[in-house]
Formats: C-alpha cells, sequence, structure tokens
C-alpha cells in the first residue's frame, strides 16, 4: 500500500510505545499515534489524559483533551489533580507522549511565545500538562512534522524541558524522569547520542535523504555512525490507522486525518 | 444552603466588580450560560482564572470584563488561538490584560491547596523550565525532611467559583460525573460558589462516592439546561464542534466580536433566549 509522509510518522511513534507500558497522552499527534499502538502491536498500552480518565480506550479520536469517549470508555476516571498529583508526580508514568510548537537539538520544548514573552510576534498557548509530563514522566516520546521552524537552533522560550543544556543537564536539575528518548518526525527519527544528549538523526523513513532532514532543520543536525532506514507501514498498520481515521471523521463530522 | 435563584439573580448576588472569579471546566461542563449572564451584567476589572481559559473565557477577555487572566493553558481546543486573548495580551484590546501564567500541574495543586485551606501548594515542577522567570509568584521551597528543593506556588482562592452539572435536587445538593477536571477543588476553594445545572430532581440516586456538592457549601443553583454550551454535559448534551469553529472567523475581527456580543449576549434577556437566537441563526443558514 501506497502511504503519506504523515502516515509513516504516526506509524513511526505507535511503534514506540511497547505493550504494557503507561503512557500519559497529549493531544493531537500524541493521541492519534498512542491510539494506533493499541490497535495494532501494544493491545495493553494504559493511555491516561490529563483531563482523567486512566486506561482510555476511544473508539474515535478525541476532539478534545476531555470528550467524554475517553472517560465512558476508561477504567477509571480521576479528578485532573489527581492525575498530576498520584499519577505523574507519583511516578506510575513510563512514557510521556507529548507533541510541540518548536523543539531544540536536546529536546527542550516550547509552546509558549514565538519572539519576547512581554512583546510576543505569536502567543501559543501556554504549558498545560507538558513541563511536569516531561520532568515526572519516566521517558519521553516527542512527535511533530519537522520544518525550520519547528526545529530551531535556540527556543525564544523553554516551556518544558529536556535534556536542558544536554549532557547531565537533567540529573542536575534533579528531574526524576530520563527525559525524551526519542523525537519522531515526518522525516526520521532522532534519538539523543550518548554524552552530550543532542538529538541525532538513528532512522531515515524510506524515501527521505539526508539532504531533506538538514534542510528542515534549523540546526546543525548530525547523523548516528549507523542510520536505519524505518521500516515502511505495513498493510496491518495502515488499515488501522485509516480506519480509526475513518471513524473519527464520521464520528464527528470531518475530513479524515483532520483530528 | 445553597438558594435555588435564576442565574440573573445569582451572578447579581455573588458576583462583584474586582472580583476573582473561576470558572472551571475541562473541555466538559464548562459553565457559559454564567460567563454570558457576567458580560450582560457589565461586570468590570475581573481576575478570571481557569486552567484552560477557551471561548467563554474569549468572550469575557473581549467584552471588557476583565483586567488580569491567571491560567495554565488558553486555546479554542481542536480548532486554534483565542483571537481576544491574543489581541488583549499583544495590543491591550479592549484594555491591558495582565497574564500570570502556570503550568497543569500548578494550577490543580493550587486549586487543592487552596480547598485545603492552605496558602500554598508544593509540588515536584518546572526545574529547566523558563516559566520561573516571567512568573515571580512561581517559587521553590526546601523539604525540611529530604532538602529536596520544590516548587512552591500560592493557593487559588477566588472570590466566587462557578461551575456547571448534571443534577441538582431540590435542596440544592449537586451531583456531577465524568471529565470532573478541578471543578471539586475550585468550588470548595472559593468563598462563594454558583452551580448551573442541566436538571432539578427529587433524588439524586447518587452512587457512593460519587462527586456529590452538598448544598451548605454552595452560595446558588441555577436551572440552566443546556449552560455548558458549546462544551457539552455527559449524558445530556453533546459537543457543538461547529459552533467552536465558527468561534473563529467571529472572534477573529474586533467589529464582528462587538456585533456578536451585542446581538448574542446584550440583545438577549437571558440563557434561553440566547439559545433560541442561536437556533434560529442556524435555521436561516
Amino acid at each position: 500500500m501506497t502511504y503519506s509522509t504523515n502516515e509513516m510518522m504516526t506509524v513511526a511513534a505507535a511503534r514506540r510505545l511497547k505493550n504494557g507500558s503507561v503512557c500519559f497522552v497529549g493531544i493531537g499527534l500524541p493521541s492519534k499515534a498512542a491510539n494506533l499502538a493499541r490497535l495494532t502491536s501494544s493491545p495493553d498500552v494504559v493511555l491516561i489524559y490529563e483531563s482523567g480518565p486512566i486506561g482510555a480506550k476511544p473508539n474515535v479520536l478525541p476532539l478534545s483533551i476531555g470528550d467524554g469517549e475517553l472517560a465512558e470508555t476508561a477504567d477509571t476516571v480521576v479528578s485532573t489533580s489527581e492525575i498530576f498529583r498520584y499519577w505523574l508526580q507519583g511516578g506510575r508514568v513510563d512514557v510521556g507522549f507529548l507533541g510541540a510548537a518548536q523543539v531544540d537539538r536536546f529536546g527542550n520544548i516550547n509552546t509558549t511565545v514565538v519572539g519576547d514573552y512581554h512583546q510576543p510576534k505569536v502567543r501559543l498557548p501556554g504549558a498545560g500538562g507538558a513541563p511536569e509530563i516531561a520532568g515526572s514522566a519516566k521517558s519521553v516520546l516527542i512527535i511533530l512534522k519537522q520544518s525550520a521552524r519547528s526545529f530551531v537552533d535556540k527556543l525564544d522560550f523553554i516551556t518544558s524541558v529536556g535534556h536542558g543544556e544536554g549532557g547531565d543537564s537533567r540529573k542536575r536539575l534533579g528531574l526524576p524522569g530520563a527525559g525524551p528518548v526519542g523525537i519522531i518526525t515526518d522525516l526520521c527519527t532522532m534519538e539523543p547520542e550518548a554524552q552530550t544528549n543532542e538529538f541525532v538523526v538513528t532512522a531515515l523513513h524510506p524515501g527521505v535523504t539526508r539532504e531533506q532532514v538538514i534542510a528542515a532543520t534549523g540546526w546543525a543536525i548530525r547523523f548516528a555512525d549507523n542510520v536505519q532506514q524505518t521500516a515502511a507501514p505495513t498493510d496491518v498498520e495502515l488499515t488501522a490507522l485509516r480506519d480509526l481515521e475513518a471513524r473519527t471523521a464520521l464520528a464527528h463530522g470531518q475530513a479524515p486525518g483532520e483530528a | 444552603m445553597a438558594d435555588i435563584i435564576s442565574l440573573h439573580d445569582a451572578v447579581k448576588q455573588f458576583v462583584s466588580d474586582g472580583d476573582t472569579v473561576a470558572l472551571e471546566g475541562f473541555t466538559h461542563l464548562i459553565p457559559t450560560a454564567a460567563g454570558h449572564e457576567i458580560i450582560r451584567q457589565g461586570k468590570k476589572d475581573l481576575t478570571l482564572v481557569r486552567m484552560t481559559p477557551d471561548l467563554v473565557y474569549d468572550q469575557l477577555i473581549g467584552a471588557g470584563c476583565a483586567r488580569k487572566l491567571i491560567f495554565s493553558w488558553g486555546g479554542n481546543p481542536g480548532v486554534g488561538s483565542l483571537h481576544r486573548l491574543r489581541d488583549a495580551v499583544e495590543k491591550q484590546w479592549p484594555q491591558p490584560l495582565e497574564i500570570e501564567e502556570h503550568s497543569h500541574a500548578d494550577l490543580a495543586n493550587a486549586y487543592v491547596a487552596g480547598a485545603s485551606g492552605l496558602p500554598f501548594a508544593v509540588l515536584r515542577a518546572y526545574a529547566g523550565s523558563d516559566l520561573p522567570k516571567v512568573n515571580p509568584l512561581i517559587k521553590t521551597v526546601t523539604c525540611p525532611f529530604t532538602g529536596e528543593v520544590l516548587a512552591a506556588v500560592p493557593a487559588v482562592r477566588p472570590d466566587v467559583t462557578v461551575i456547571h452539572a448534571q443534577k441538582a435536587d431540590r435542596k440544592g445538593n449537586v451531583l456531577l460525573w465524568g471529565i470532573l477536571g478541578v471543578q471539586k477543588e475550585a468550588a470548595l476553594a472559593a468563598k462563594r460558589c454558583i452551580v448551573t445545572v442541566e436538571e432539578i430532581v427529587d433524588d439524586l440516586q447518587a452512587p457512593m462516592n460519587a462527586c456529590v456538592l452538598p448544598t451548605w457549601a454552595l452560595s446558588a443553583v441555577c436551572h440552566v439546561p443546556g449552560g455548558a454550551h458549546p462544551s457539552y454535559a455527559h449524558g445530556y448534551t453533546e459537543r457543538d464542534n461547529v459552533f467552536y469553529q465558527a468561534w473563529d472567523p467571529i472572534a477573529r475581527d474586533r467589529e464582528t466580536f462587538t456585533a456578536w456580543i451585542n446581538e448574542y449576549i446584550h440583545g438577549t434577556a437571558n440563557f434561553s433566549e440566547f439559545q433560541a437566537k442561536l437556533a434560529r441563526a442556524l435555521e436561516a443558514k
């Protein structure tokens, strides 16, 4: 089956979620990839949303972080304060799955402003749950489309910390979790290099060239010694993803892929 | 004891100019009708608190009711930006808006502290984030037992919290279920609390351990079916996603926004008139 670069991104991200892991899910791309994982390779993944559902198994993708579908399909629904206090800060989340407006070479995330904080060029929605997910989840996956505007040399604002200034930065900050272990884009997968914790390309999606990745990165991106090629989406993965998107579109009355 | 009164009377009696007001709801049970009534009554200089300010806060800000916003994520969920919020922050229209920005975990803990009668909340947060650089209220505290440095943030103690819920009984006890967000914490953190409900019944038939707010912890209960529009009330109404999308072009422009407020809020006497007008406009399309 032929597939789009967005589908490749979602499938590659979904494969990173181990069966049985407990995943704190951001809305949008992370939610789509996490649910694809649940519908394919990881049926026992536990999805937690910050609005309160634990063990959500939505049949269609939610429009917002607090859709009734999440509550109805969850093992339990708790308050938002409990989600952050007992479940996240309590150390029960294996993977924080985040999106971002901008990311830097150490996996730090900006979702606050472009430009000066007090005179912003673009005012973004803000932190939401991300700073503490990035801090306290045992590991973090980041999914976003790659461009020189979103993969920047220097963030205007660090909303949620990744590997800080690199090296043992996180340890010095006293953060409990290991931080971001993967950035999955529509072009490639990046992982932090040993010692420096700078993100380097470890796998290129099929058909993607190094030049494309370099052009779509705002810093001098480096490549691991052994860059793998991502396996193309299987028919099973693509069918599950397209069915999920079709069900979602039908339920919400919008075009497939919009959610 | 909560009085069961009209929303007009509840807002008139319990919301004053200059108050700190939290209209809470986490994409579910958002107290939109109460926000409209605050605009209709021309309340001013409010400090608005909400983890996830969305359409109703865009309306309150654009209508000139707010002088300050305390929040952790501001947007039109699933659609995009809040244009009135952005215009107020970026261009001071219709008046300057001070913003005090937190994270969700912070504000959720701050509501718990408020409900617990504590002056501040403690949490493991913000290490490596720039937010404390732009919000001087985010401080640190050292654990007296382990020496760990933790974030300390002031408790949220609204003068008034407003929430929407599914049911009340005739004494004013309130039952809510589904996605609860921080509504219980926000209700108990406040000096006064107004609850709008879908339905008033003889018996709540609440299961044991259900989220029930007893009448004696509330100020007023108002019967406002559909009052959470365009968000949903689990078991009663669905999210009106078309309205969320329609809000984007309305709010994008000062003139279309002002015309909308004049037509739909100032041009209606209460929420049921607003609903009827909205339905007529939809039919005409």
